[in-house]
C-alpha cells in the first residue's frame, strides 16, 4: 500500500493558524517562504549550515530548512515578522539597528532570531563550548565576547558584519539585566 | 527528493509497529541529517515515523548513581542537565563542540549515534562509494580523504563516524537500549557499531526496526573530572579533524583508573584500551601520557594525507591528560 504524501497541516505562526495542503517534503522554509508569503526569513545554503533561516520553535532555535513543515504541526512557531509586540522593535532588533549589526541584511533575520534565543539560553543558565567549566557547581558563565561568538556561531555573515553583531547582543543583553534588575526592585 | 509518506507515531510500540510493517520507513528524530540526506537523494525512504515527540524526553538517574538518558531528548537539554554537567562534564562538553546552538535544539540522542558520515564521496550521488552503494569502490582512499580514518578502516572504506558525543559515550561504557516489534534489548555502545570489513554498508548491530529508546552511562566516579577537547578547521561550528574524551583519577602522582575515547579517527567513537591499560599504575606524566598514545597509535595506518592525525592524536591526549592531572593536584 502506498502512503499519502501530502496532507494537511495546521501550522501555528506568529500566534497566527494557517491550514495548508502539504506535500511532505515541504520544509517549514519553503511552507513560510513560498506558501504563506513570510519572506522574512532568508534561504542561505538550505543544508543547515548558514543560520539564515533560523526561527523560534516553542521558544527554541531551529533551521526552518531541515525542519520538514508537517513535524512542526501545533508547534509555536515565530519568525522575524513575530518578534516586534505591540508595534515597538523587540530590544534585540533595536540593538541590530543602533549599533549597525549589519551591512546587506540578508543574514539579519537569522541573526536577530537566534541572538533572542542566545540570551533566554544564557538567562536559563546553559553552558557552551565557550564555558571555561561546565559544572553547576561553577554557576552561569558570564556572557562574555566570546561566550557570544560561540553562541551565535551557528549564523554565518557573507558581510563579515560579526564585530558590531556582537556589540548588538551584548547590548541586548546588557539591556536585559537592566530591565530584570528595575523589575525586581 | 522522493515522496514519502509521514506519520507521527503515538506511543513506542505504535512506532515500532510501523517500521516492522514498511520495508521502506524511517525513524525521523530531529532530521538534522536525515532530511539533509534526502535532499540529496543519498537517502530515500518511502515513508518517516515521527518519533520526536515519544515519551522518550527525560534524564534520570539509576539506581547505581548512572544516568539514563531518553532517545529523543534533545541535544541541547543533554548539554545543559545539571546532573550530566556535574557526573560527566566531558559530554556535555562533546555535546556542546558539535553543530551549532540551533542544530543542538532539534538533534536527538538517538539521532545523533545514528548520523551518517561526513565523508564528501558517500554525500555525492553521481560518485562511487561502497557505503552507499556496495561494491561501486571507494574513492576516497586515492582521492580526498585528509578527514578520514586513521584507525580501524579497511580497503573498503576509510570513512569516519562524525559524532561528538558518541566519543564521551563510549569512554564511560555506555548502554544502549532499544525496541523491536520482538521486544526490549541492549548493547553496549562498543558493540552498536560494526567493523567495517567487506561491508562498510552495514553500519549498526541493531537489529532491523529497531528504535533507539535510551542510553544508559553506569556510574563512574572518575568521569566526574572529565574533559573533551576537539579540533577542528575553525574555532567553531564544524566537525572534527581528531577528538579525545579524558577521565583521570590519580593518587600520589600514579595513574589510578583513567578512560580515554578518540574522535574522527574511525568508522566509530574509538575507545582507546591499549592506551588506558599502559597508564594504570604509572606516573601521571607527560612522557607516560605520550608512551600510553603511542601505544594506542602503533596500529594506526594512516593514508598519505592524513598522517598528520597521528601527531595530533598524540599531542591531544597528552595535553588532555596534562590538564586533567593539573586539576588533580589542585
Ligand atoms: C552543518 C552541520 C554541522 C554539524 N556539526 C556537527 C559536529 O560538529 N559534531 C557532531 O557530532 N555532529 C554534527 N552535526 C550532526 C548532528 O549532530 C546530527 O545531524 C544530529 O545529531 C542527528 O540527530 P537527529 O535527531 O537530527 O537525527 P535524524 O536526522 O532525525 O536521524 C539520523 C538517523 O538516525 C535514525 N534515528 C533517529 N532517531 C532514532 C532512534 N531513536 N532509533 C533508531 N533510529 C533513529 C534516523 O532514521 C536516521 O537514519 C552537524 C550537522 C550539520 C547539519
Ligand atoms: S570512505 Fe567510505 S564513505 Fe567515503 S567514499 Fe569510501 S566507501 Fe564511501
Ligand atoms: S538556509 Fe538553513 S542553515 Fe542555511
Ligand atoms: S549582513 Fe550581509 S550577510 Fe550578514
Amino acid at each position: 500500500m502506498h502512503p499519502s504524501t501530502s496532507s494537511t497541516v495546521t501550522l501555528n505562526i506568529n500566534g497566527e493558524k494557517h491550514q495548508l495542503s502539504l506535500d511532505h517534503r515541504t520544509t517549514l522554509l519553503d511552507a513560510l517562504r513560498e506558501r504563506l508569503d513570510l519572506t522574512g526569513t532568508k534561504k542561505g545554503c538550505d543544508q543547515g549550515q548558514c543560520g539564515a533561516c533560523t526561527v523560534l520553535v516553542d521558544g527554541r532555535r531551529t533551521l526552518a530548512c531541515l525542519q520538514l513543515a508537517v513535524a512542526a504541526e501545533d508547534q509555536e512557531i515565530t519568525t522575524i515578522e513575530g518578534m516586534a509586540r505591540g508595534g515597538e522593535l523587540h530590544p534585540v532588533q533595536q540593538a541590530f539597528l543602533e549599533l549597525d549589526g549589519l551591512q546587506c541584511g540578508y543574514c539579519t533575520p537569522g541573526q536577530i532570531c537566534s541572538a533572542v534565543a542566545v540570551l533566554e539560553e544564557h538567562a536559563a543558565g546553559w553552558p557552551s563550548a565557550a564555558t571555561e567549566d561546565v559544572r553547576p557547581e561553577h554557576g552561569p558563565p558570564e556572557l562574555t565576547d566570546e561566550e557570544i561568538r560561540e553562541r551565535m556561531s551557528g549564523n554565518l555573515c557573507r558581510c563579515g558584519a560579526y564585530v558590531s553583531i556582537v556589540r548588538a547582543v551584548a547590548r541586548a543583553a546588557a539591556q536585559q539585566d537592566e530591565s530584570a534588575k528595575e523589575e525586581a526592585a | 527528493m522522493r515522496e514519502f509518506g509521514y506519520r507521527r507515531a503515538d506511543d513506542v510500540t505504535g512506532a515500532v509497529a510501523l517500521l516492522d510493517a514498511d520495508p521502506g520507513a524511517r525513524y525521523l528524530g530531529g532530521g538534522t541529517n536525515l532530511v539533509d540526506l534526502m535532499k540529496t537523494g543519498v537517502e530515500r525512504p518511502a515513508r518517516l515515523v515521527d518519533i520526536r515527540r515519544l515519551p522518550l524526553d527525560g534524564i534520570e538517574l539509576t539506581d547505581d548513581g548512572g544516568l539514563r538518558i531518553g532517545a529523543t531528548v534533545t541535544n541541547s537539554d543533554l548539554a545543559a542537565h545539571p546532573e550530566v554537567r556535574r557526573r560527566c562534564p566531558a559530554l556535555s562538553q562533546a555535546v556542546l563542540a558539535g553543530a551549532s546552538g540551533q542544530l543542538r535544539n532539534m538533534a536527538t540522542v538517538g539521532g545523533n549515534l545514528l548520523q551518517r558520515t561526513r565523508c564528501g564521496y558517500f554525500a555525492d550521488v553521481t560518485k562511487p562509494c561502497n557505503k552507499r552503494e556496495p561494491g561501486s569502490g571507494c574513492p576516497a582512499i586515492e582521492g580526498e580523504h585528509r578527514n578520514h580514518a586513521i584507525l580501524g578502516a579497511s580497503e573498503h572504506c576509510v570513512a569516519v563516524h562524525p559524532s561528538d558525543m558518541a566519543v564521551a559515550l563510549s569512554a564511560f561504557d555506555a548502554v544502549v537500549s532499544y525496541q523491536t516489534a520482538d521486544g526490549p534489548g541492549e548493547l553496549p555502545l562498543a558493540d552498536l557499531y560494526l567493523p567495517v570489513s567487506d561491508t562498510p554498508h552495514r553500519e549498526t548491530a541493531l537489529p532491523r526496526g529497531a528504535l533507539i529508546t535510551a542510553v544508559t552511562l553506569p556510574a563512574a566516579p572518575v568521569a566526574a573530572r572529565s574533559r573533551y577537547r576537539k579540533v577542528r578547521e575553525r574555532a567553531s561550528y564544524a566537525f572534527a579533524i581528531g577528538s579525545v574524551a579524558a577521565a583521570l583519577e590519580v593518587h600520589d602522582g600514579v595513574v589510578r583508573d583513567v578512560r580515554l575515547a578518540f574522535g574522527a579517527v574511525a568508522s566509530r567513537p574509538w575507545r582507546a584500551h591499549a592506551a588506558e591499560r599502559a597508564l594504570v599504575g604509572s606516573p601521571a606524566d607527560a612522557e607516560h601520557f605520550a608512551a600510553a598514545a603511542d601505544a594506542e597509535l602503533a596500529a594506526a595506518r594512516p593514508l598519505p594525507d592524513n598522517a598528520y592525525k597521528v601527531t595530533l592524536m598524540r599531542n591531544l591526549v597528552v595535553a588532555v591528560l596534562t590538564d586533567l592531572a593539573q586539576e588533580a593536584a589542585r
